[in-house]
C-alpha cells in the first residue's frame, strides 16, 4: 500500500522538527505514544498571550505518525489554545488522507496537542 | 526494476527470488509446445509431460540425497508443510495425537498446528533462545509415547537461523518419532542430506531457491520408515495418491532447473552472499545502538535481520523508497503486530518495532549492497535526527523508568 503525496511530503520535508526548551515557563512539552507500541510523538508549543507562536516535534513511529505531528505543529502555529484544542484527529485523517490502519496515528497526534497544552498551563498554574 | 518509473534495489529474496533465467528457458516449452497432460499415457504429448516430470523429480531429489519416487510436487511451500502436517497428524492419529514443533515456525506449519489443536491435538512448543535455535536435549524431553510428529522449520524465513537439524533427526530416529523438515528457506546455499540428517519429510518452495511461483515440492520418506500421508484433496490419483491433482509440467521443469543450479552452485553462492551480506552488517555496525537479530554464525547466508534502536522499522524503509526490503515482523507486517518469532527471541518491546530483513540472493551484487548501504546510513542518521527516543538516549534518559501514556 503506497502512502499519499501528502504523507510523503511531510515525511520527505518535515515541518518544524526539533526541540523547543522544555524547561521554559513559555514552553509546553508533550510526549505520548510508547516505545512498545511502535510510536512516540513529541510535541512543543511556545505560547505568547495565549497565541502559540512556535512549535516543534520530534517523532518515533512510521511515516504516518511523522506526517500526523509535522502537520500539527504546522496547523497550532499561530493559533489561540482555545482553537489549538479544537483540533480533531479526523481532520489530519481527511488532509494526510491515512487509511483506516493509520487513524491511530492521527489519534496520538492529537493527544499530543492537548498534552502540550496541558504541560503549559500547569505551567502557568504553579507560577 | 522500473516499472514504478524509479529504479529499485531488490533485498527481499527472502520474499520472493527473481526466477533464474535458466529456469524459464526450461519451462518456456512446457506452455505451447509440449502442454500434455502427464496422466495421458496413450500419446506422444503425455509422454513427454511425463518424461519432464521424471527429470524434474529426478533433480529434486539430488538436491537432497533423496530418491525420485520419494518427491511429490505441491503447488509451494504451503501446500507442502500443510500436507505434511495435516497428513502425518491424521494418519497416525490412532497412534496418538500429540505433536512437537518450535515456538518459530512459519505460519504454513503454525496454523495448520493450531487448527489440529482446536481438534483436541496436544502440542508442544520448544522455545528458542535469543539466538533462534531450539535446545536438543528439551525436544528430548518433550517427546511423549503418543507423539507423532516433529515438525521444526530449518532456516528462519525472518532471521535465518539455521537449526540443528541433523542433531533434531537423530532424536527423532531415536524415538521413533516422524520428522518433518521445514526447507523451504535454505536449499539455495544449504546441504541437506535427508538420510544424513534422518529427516522422513522435507518440504521445498519453487519461487525461494530461483524457480517459478505456485510449485512446491515435499520429500516423503519410503523406506525406514515408510512415511504415509493422508491426502487432503481428492482426486486423480496423481503423486501415489497423497496429492491428487494434474501435474503442473512447466512448474516442475522449472523447479528441477532451479534445483538443479542450486546443486551446482551453492558452495560458491554462499560464499559470495555470505561476504556481501556481513559488508552490509559491517557497515551498519557502525552506527551505535544496532543490534542484529537471530544467530550470529549458524545463519542463512542472505539474512541480515537488523534493529536500528530508536527508528521505527517502517519509516526507515520509507526513508529509502528504491530499496525494497521487509519490516523485521516480515509476514506479519500488514498486522502492524509484532511477529511471533521476535516475540520468541525474547526481543525487548521496544526493539520489536525497529527492526528490518535485508535478504540478499544469487542476483544481490555488491554495487546494489553498497547503493544499500548508503540509503540506509542515510534514512537512520535522519530518522534518529527526528527520533524523541534518540534525543532521551543522548540526554542520558533511563528510558526503562518513563512511564508512558498508552492508549
Amino acid at each position: 500500500m503506497a502512502y499519499s503525496n501528502k504523507v510523503v511530503d511531510h515525511f520527505d520535508n518535515p515541518r518544524n522538527m526539533g526541540s523547543l526548551d522544555k524547561s521554559s515557563d513559555e514552553v509546553g512539552t508533550g510526549i505520548v505514544g510508547a516505545p512498545e507500541c511502535g510510536d512516540v510523538m513529541k510535541l512543543q508549543i511556545q505560547v505568547e498571550n495565549d497565541r502559540i507562536v512556535d512549535a516543534k516535534f520530534k517523532t518515533f513511529g512510521c511515516g504516518s505518525a511523522i506526517a500526523s505531528s509535522s502537520l500539527a505543529t504546522e496547523w497550532v502555529k499561530g493559533m489561540t489554545i482555545a482553537e489549538a484544542v479544537a483540533i480533531k484527529n479526523t481532520d489530519i485523517v481527511e488532509e494526510l488522507a491515512l487509511p483506516p490502519v493509520k487513524i491511530h496515528c492521527s489519534v496520538l497526534a492529537e493527544e499530543a496537542i492537548k498534552a502540550a497544552i496541558e504541560d503549559y498551563q500547569s505551567k502557568q498554574a504553579s507560577k | 526494476m522500473t516499472g514504478t518509473g524509479q529504479q529499485l534495489y531488490y533485498f527481499d529474496n527472502y520474499a520472493s527470488t527473481r526466477t533464474d533465467p535458466r529456469v524459464v528457458e526450461a519451462m518456456l516449452p512446457y506452455f505451447s509446445e509440449r502442454y500434455g497432460n502427464s496422466n495421458s499415457r496413450s500419446h506422444g504429448f503425455g509422454w513427454a509431460a511425463e518424461e519432464a516430470i521424471d527429470l524434474g523429480r529426478e533433480r529434486v531429489a539430488n538436491l537432497i540425497g533423496a530418491k525420485a519416487a520419494e518427491v511429490l510436487f505441491t503447488s509451494g511451500g504451503t501446500e507442502s508443510c500443510n500436507l505434511a502436517v495435516f497428513g502425518v497428524a491424521r494418519m497416525y492419529a490412532e497412534k496418538g495425537k500429540h505433536i512437537v514443533t518450535t515456538a518459530v515456525e512459519h505460519r504454513a506449519v503454525m496454523d495448520p498446528i493450531r487448527a489440529l489443536e482446536r481438534e483436541g491435538w496436544e502440542v508442544t512448543y520448544l522455545p528458542v533462545d535469543q539466538t533462534g535455535l531450539i535446545d536438543i536435549d528439551a525436544l528430548k524431553g518433550a517427546i511423549r509415547d503418543d507423539t507423532t510428529l516433529v515438525s521444526v522449520i530449518f532456516g528462519n524465513n525472518e532471521i535465518g537461523t539455521i537449526q540443528d537439524s541433523a542433531a533434531i533427526g537423530a532424536v527423532c530416529k531415536e524415538k521413533g518419532v516422524i520428522f518433518h523438515l521445514d526447507a523451504c528457506m535454505g536449499l539455495d546455499t544449504e546441504v541437506i542430506d535427508v538420510d544424513a540428517h534422518g529427516v522422513d519429510l522435507l518440504s521445498m518452495s519453487g519461487h525461494k531457491i530461483y524457480g517459478p511461483k505456485g510449485i512446491g515440492a515435499l520429500y516423503v520418506r519410503r523406506r525406514r520408515p515408510r512415511v504415509r500421508l493422508q491426502p487432503m484433496m481428492l482426486g486423480g490419483g496423481q503423486e501415489r495418491g497423497m496429492r491428487h491433482g494434474t501435474l503442473n509440467t512447466p512448474g516442475i521443469a522449472g523447479m528441477g532447473m532451479a534445483a538443479e543450479l542450486c546443486r551446482l552452485e551453492r558452495d560458491a553462492d554462499k560464499v559470495r552472499m555470505t561476504a556481501l551480506r556481513d559488508r552490509m552488517y559491517k557497515a551498519f555496525m557502525e552506527l551505535d545502538e544496532v543490534y542484529l537479530n537471530g544467530h550470529p554464525t549458524q545463519r542463512l547466508p542472505g539474512a541480515l535481520n537488523v534493529s536500528f534502536n530508536f527508528i521505527e522499522g517502517e519509516s526507515l524503509m520509507m526513508g529509502m523508497p528504491d530499496i525494497a526490503v521487509s519490516s523485521g515482523s516480515a509476514c506479519t507486517s500488514a498486522t502492524l503486530e509484532p511477529s511471533h518469532v521476535m516475540r520468541a527471541l525474547g526481543v525487548g518491546e521496544d526493539l520489536v518495532h525497529t527492526s528490518i530483513r535485508f535478504s540478499l540472493g544469487r542476483f544481490t551484487t555488491a554495487a546494489e549492497v553498497d547503493h544499500a548501504i548508503e540509503q540506509c546510513m542515510g534514512s537512520a542518521n535522519k530518522l534518529r535526527d527526528m527520533s524523541p527516543l534518540w534525543e532521551m538516549f543522548k540526554e542520558g534518559v533511563d528510558m526503562s523508568t518513563i512511564e508512558w501514556k498508552h492508549d
